[in-house]
């Protein structure tokens, strides 16, 4: 049983090894679980998994193996989440409605709950039956019942299992988009350092070979300190497909406006497509409309491209001429040319799209796109891999 | 097995330190298992403060060793002071041919060579260069390490409790990862808050503190905020509104002194839309939802 945990985390991706698993036998031949199984859970957790972005796969493993409660709620909550994502406010309930919602038990609560989740196949919010928010149905949350089920949050911590089953780390994963902080943590590795600059720093080797030449008389010698070389050209789609997305890019921007490592950055926009103008500022009008190609002429090919976009058009807007959507700025050249100007102009570039990887294939513009430009998905993980084929090693 | 289940449970947090059921589990772990602690959380959550109190909770010395981003891992055991002696035997200040007079211990070195066993709290590891941890693994794992210019080798007496901070800035090397114990401290919930706050203004009326946590958590609940506020931020935001004699009508109203809690502008000016659209502040735990109604 002990076995299955280990290899049920192996299975998900958790970098365990037997170092961490014969650290956990040592504290449990010590007794340092206590006979408790909620003792049990963290310790294994302190002992096997090293970082919180594996806790969420951590609870979805014990709960499994030490239940066999395996992925129930798994598939559901995905699109029951959404659902929930942004709760319409409910009307305060008087203490009579309150009053009038029936007491459920718990397992009646549950079989209904389960059977209400396979009739549901839409959003609902507001009413008393439906999963959903603001309503009086007793699942859902941001609504008003007495003995409701809360579907995606937390609550208190009296057993293992529903710690484990809560899975209140989903959060902490990193294959999903998620905050500014972590979009920094990815960002950090956008750095070439090099030695530029004004010598402020003492090189003591080299100060200890020029003395001992110079006969024991101290020669302090100085050295350039080490510096990000980094200089990024960041070119953003804010068009209406982009809408959805603007909380996470937001985050991106923030992110990147904050990242002061870097040598230089310099964001454009553009809509939908890039064509002859991009613009300074997210607005895009006229007055801020820059020629690209006046960006590429003027930086060198060692800046690397950073676009984001959803690459996903009309098939006209990318192959032909006048194909931009705004009437008053159509170019004779098509959009794929100027990606391709940009994608040969530039020694590293790469696109990141905010649409799930699954879909990228299912648009036609978004395939064309994919062979000029590596690209990579709006996510921590994705933004840690497009930040390695910007200045990782070739391969 | 008796007499080493005592050995578990040395550490039991200190009346200044509330610490959860599963972080004094995982310390006492990782003092018997004589492997370092890795401590995880969002900042402000008390990571530093921890090693302090494990130190006073176990009765043993504290050392700490701050990382900066210029931090070298040699630097923690030992500095060969170079320029000292270069310039001694030119201008002829002491014996210079006696090295160990220029050599100095770093942090780790001290607690290798402290005849009692340590705390040694490694603070904010992430700061450091990406290698930074992968250089100290030999020694964190041996207790040892060996000057190369005398080729003395200094072996820790006593194995010291190892307490190592991340604010998450950086990913740790795997290699590193799986030598430590790791704990992730969770922000704490509105009960455990009540008692952090009791231990720092314990005076504190009930009413109003309910009043101050239903703010501060629903600060938190807005998806929006580019940076949550934390318990230290709470901590110090009570004492400016103890100072300023604010009552709970005033604070029902008002979220005053908004800039002990939100640090970035576009959080405040948020907050001012919000408070210019006459928006109304939750005053009690239902409207925060059913999170916070259990």
């Amino acid at each position: 049983m002990f076995l299955d945990l280990f290899y049920g985390l192996r299975d998900e991706g958790i970098p365990v090894a037997m170092q961490e698993w014969m650290t956990l036998l040592e504290a449990m031949k010590r007794g340092m679980h206590g006979s408790s199984l909620l003792r049990f859970y963290h310790l294994a957790r302190s002992c096997l998994v090293k970082s919180e972005t594996f806790f969420d796969a951590y609870d979805r493993v014990f709960a499994r193996v030490f239940h066999g409660v395996e992925g129930q709620f798994d598939d559901l909550t995905e699109d029951v989440m959404k659902w929930l994502q942004d709760p319409k406010n409910f009307p305060n309930l008087s203490p009579e409605e309150l009053a009038a919602l029936e007491r459920l038990s718990s397992d009646e609560l549950m079989r209904r709950f389960l059977e209400t989740l396979a009739e549901q196949d839409e959003r609902h919010d507001g009413g008393d039956r439906w999963v959903g928010t603001g309503g009086k149905s007793p699942y859902g949350h941001g609504g008003q019942h007495p003995t409701g089920i809360r579907v995606g949050g937390e609550s208190g911590r009296r057993t293992a299992m529903k710690v484990a089953g809560e899975r209140r780390f989903r959060d902490y994963r990193t294959d999903v988009a998620l905050d500014v902080r972590q979009m920094r943590v990815a960002l950090k590795r956008l750095r070439q350092l090099t030695r530029t600059g004004l010598a402020t720093e003492l090189d003591l080797d080299e100060t200890i070979d020029e003395t001992c030449k110079n006969a024991g008389e101290i020669e302090l010698v100085f050295r350039a300190p080490k510096k990000n070389d980094v200089r990024l050209l960041l070119l953003m789609d804010v068009g209406g497909t982009m809408d959805p997305y603007y909380e996470p890019m937001s985050q991106l921007l923030t992110a990147l406006h904050d990242e002061r490592g870097l040598r230089e950055f310099r964001p454009y926009y553009f809509h939908n497509c890039i064509y002859d103008h991009v613009y300074s500022r997210a607005r895009l009008t006229r007055a801020d409309a820059v020629p690209t190609g006046d960006i590429i002429r003027s930086l060198d090919e060692r800046w690397k491209l950073l676009v984001v976009g959803d690459a996903a058009m009309h098939p006209s807007e990318l192959l032909e001429g006048h194909g931009g959507i705004n009437p008053h700025n159509t170019s004779p050249t098509p959009g794929i040319a100027w990606l391709q100007r940009l994608s040969g102009h530039f020694e590293r570039a790469v696109w990141i799209n905010p649409d799930e990887q699954k879909l990228w294939d299912h648009t036609y513009t978004t395939r064309l796109v994919q062979r000029l430009f590596p690209m990579f998905h709006l996510s921590v993980d994705g933004l840690a891999d497009a930040v390695q084929a910007l200045v990782g090693a070739r391969v | 097995m008796a007499v080493q289940q005592d050995d578990f449970h040395r550490f039991a947090g200190t009346a200044g330190y509330i610490a959860s059921a599963p972080l004094v589990d995982a310390v006492n772990c990782a003092v018997a298992l004589e492997r370092p602690l890795l401590i995880k959380g969002e900042p402000g959550t008390g990571k530093t403060l921890l090693a302090r109190h494990v130190s006073d909770g176990l009765g043993m010395p504290m050392l700490s060793w701050h990382i900066k981003s210029t931090s070298k891992a040699a630097d923690g055991l030992y500095v060969y002071d170079t320029v000292q002696r270069l310039n001694d035997s030119r201008f002829g200040g002491g014996d210079v041919s006696d090295i160990r007079r220029y050599i100095k211990l770093g942090p780790l070195g001290q607690a290798f060579s402290a005849p009692k066993r340590q705390v040694l709290l490694i603070d904010e590891v992430d700061k450091a260069d990406l290698e930074f941890p992968n250089d100290l693994l030999r020694e964190l794992d041996e207790m040892r390490f060996t000057v190369i210019e005398t080729g003395d080798e200094i072996v820790a007496n006593e194995r010291p409790v190892v307490i190592i901070t991340s604010n998450n800035e950086k990913e740790l090397p795997d290699a590193f990862l799986r030598r430590c114990i790791f704990h992730y401290i969770e922000f704490p919930d509105a009960a455990l808050m009540k008692r952090i706050v009791a231990v720092h203004h314990p005076n504190l009326d009930a009413t109003l503190l309910d009043q101050v946590l239903i703010k501060f958590y629903w600060l938190r609940e807005q998806s929006d905020l580019r940076k949550k506020p934390s318990t230290s931020e709470l901590i110090d935001w009570i004492s400016a509104l103890l100072r300023a004699g604010i009552t709970q009508d005033q604070l029902e109203a008002h979220i005053p002194f908004i800039g002990a809690l939100l640090k970035k502008e576009q959080d405040a000016d948020a907050l001012q839309r919000f408070d210019a659209k006459s928006g109304r502040y939750p005053t009690t735990w239902k409207e925060l939802g059913p999170r916070y109604n259990q």
